[in-house]
């Protein structure tokens, strides 16, 4: 098979895989503009398209496998074909809420094999000089940590992992077992001993970091980790591809890297956390004496005055927030907004970057229900709205619209940038019961004179809510 | 390898066009941006292609069926659900048959 000669086939390639930068670069751009978002993730699939075709022209340039090299061949193309048709599967079925999870596993397949592709070179063990071992340890490293800790995310956001596990010494765990790892990473890149003893040691080390380091991470703080783990397999990739000597790998890798350390960055300052702090300590630990020191009642209303209270006022704002998302009460909401305005009603969504379980979860749900994506906006475009708005309506949100961020020093979450939603003449909270939320912080909003709590599952109180203001006619 | 300096200028580049490109994103489009920079890393497929087509020994073929599946998995799903999120998502203009913008 060699209608192509070794340095032929190396040109095709190089030259295939500028273009595969050029459009993935595009593809991320045109991502960034709802209008032309859609347009964006083609341009990025014709050059995952290009980059798949192309390097099968790989084994002409170095075809180093002898006899294997046909069998090799075959396996390539079973293991796409494997990987491709259950990834198609699921990634076509999965409900928009179960979104977070899938995001995640998919994220660990790629640090899973840019770890394998590190595993292949490391085994061998002809590589070559200190410094490509070296990045071929690295990302061997980064891309088993975001295996294994993208798996414990997804086990957590689909439910197969209810509790977040702490013990004290927890965080010395962590540091050993990354001591652990880096002293076997740098026995193989210096050379020391680089046995498959030693190689399988190094990649059960890296492993477990990423278990111990997921563990203890509760739901809420979810959107920071996804983030950086994205971020981490880019980077991965981008290791391998210095050590496999393949431009493409690097750029795109090394792109996702940065665009993912940016994306991690908003979202713990939109928790006004640091990473570490996200990292290194559950909420629990900032802070535990603050909570339950509330004065005052919640006080009830029911479904029928609430929906009486919306029909008549002239601004409406939404804040949705995970509650939404478990009761899959999306559409209902969406049928609600209609409702109100067609009365007349100014309906406008609030979004904060961190409600829900990924950055931008809420926006997708809405999306989903067909809320067009102009009546959405986020914390600093909406904020001073709440004063001239007659009801808010909050579902399923917490710890975003909690004031003591605002104004209790002693509290874990302040400082963290909150929908002033206490400000609206009117606060209605559907909640299902009368719990904290999910970081166990006591809730102020619902124990202020213009709230009112309507309780019940999001679906159930949206509906009760949609029939209470058809019947005001 | 490419040559070590060549290497970190690539890098160095890479690294701040990323940070660019989606330094501008609005919140609405947090998800669908880290779910399609989750499907750009999928690039990793090509490298799992390539030790996959150079093992020599049954362990390296092993290592190299596993990552490759595990990349496609990466490449395809994340292109999928990139885009079923990114069809839904259409403004007042587009959704209302026959509406103005707002």
């Amino acid at each position: 098979m060699s209608f192509l000669s070794p340095a032929a086939a190396k040109w095709i390639i190089d030259a295939a895989y500028i273009l595969v930068a050029f459009l993935f670069v595009t593809g991320l751009k045109r991502m960034s503009s709802p209008v032309t978002a859609r347009g964006g993730i083609l341009w990025a699939g014709l050059g995952m398209l290009i980059a798949t075709l192309v390097t099968f022209l790989a084994p002409l340039v170095a075809g180093h496998a002898g006899g294997a090299a046909a069998t090799n061949l075959a396996l390539v193309i079973l293991a796409i074909a494997i990987g491709g048709a259950l990834a198609w599967w699921s990634g076509k079925r999965v409900a928009m809420t179960d979104m977070p999870q899938m995001i995640a596993l998919y994220n660990g397949m790629g640090g899973g094999a840019a770890a394998a592709i590190a595993g292949v070179e490391l085994y061998r063990g002809d590589t070559h000089s200190v410094s490509a071992l070296t990045l071929a340890v690295i990302g061997g490293l980064i891309g088993s940590v975001s295996f294994s800790g993208s798996l414990i995310a997804f086990g957590k956001l689909q439910g197969l992992i209810k509790r977040s596990f702490r013990f004290s010494g927890q965080q010395l765990l962590n540091v050993l077992i990354l001591a652990a790892a880096i002293i076997l990473g740098g026995m193989i890149a210096t050379g020391v001993n680089s046995s498959p003893a030693v190689v399988s040691a190094f990649f059960v080390a890296a492993l477990v970091l990423g278990l111990s380091m997921t563990l203890p991470i509760g739901g809420a703080d979810m959107p920071v980790v996804i983030s950086l783990y994205n971020a981490l397999t880019g980077l991965a990739v981008a290791f391998e591809g210095f050590v496999l000597n393949n431009a493409a790998m690097i750029i795109a890798g090394t792109v996702v890297g940065s665009a993912g350390t940016l994306l991690t960055q908003l979202m713990a300052k939109a928790m006004n956390r640091s990473l570490g702090n996200v990292l290194f300590s559950g909420f629990g630990d900032t802070g535990g004496a603050a909570t339950g020191e509330v004065k005052g009642s919640q006080k009830p209303i029911e479904a029928s005055d609430a929906g009486v209270m919306m029909a008549f006022a002239q601004k409406v704002i939404v804040v949705p927030g995970y509650g939404m998302a478990v009761a899959q009460a999306q559409h209902k909401v969406w049928e609600l907004a209609q409702l109100l305005q067609n009365r007349g009603v100014t309906v406008k969504f609030a979004i904060h970057p961190v409600a829900g379980r990924m950055p931008g979860h809420m926006n997708v749900l809405l999306a989903e229900a067909g809320v067009p994506y102009d009546l959405i906006a986020d914390l600093d475009e909406i904020n001073a709205e709440f004063e001239t708005t007659d009801v808010a309506l909050i579902i399923g949100a917490n710890d975003v619209v909690n004031p003591v961020a605002r104004n209790d020093k002693s509290s874990p979450i302040y400082g963290m940038p909150i929908l002033n939603a206490d400000k609206a003449k009117n606060v209605i909270v559907i909640k299902r019961g009368q719990g904290q939320g999910f970081s166990g912080i006591e809730n102020a909003l619902f124990y202020l004179d213009n709230t009112r709590m309507l309780y019940g599952d999001a679906q159930g109180a949206v509906n009760q809510l949609i029939q209470a203001v058809k019947s005001v006619g | 390898m490419i040559d070590g300096i060549i290497a970190i200028y690539i890098f160095m580049l890479a690294a701040f066009t990323g940070y660019e490109v989606i330094s501008r994103v609005p919140v609405i489009l947090h998800t669908p941006l880290m779910s399609g920079s989750n499907f750009v890393h999928g690039i990793v497929l090509v490298g799992a292609m390539v030790a996959l087509f150079n093992a020599e020994s049954t362990l390296e073929q092993v290592i190299g069926f596993v990552g490759t599946v595990l990349a496609a998995g990466n490449a395809v799903g994340g292109y999928v659900v990139t885009e079923r999120m990114l069809e839904m998502f259409k403004s007042s203009g587009q959704r209302a048959a026959g509406g103005g913008h707002r």
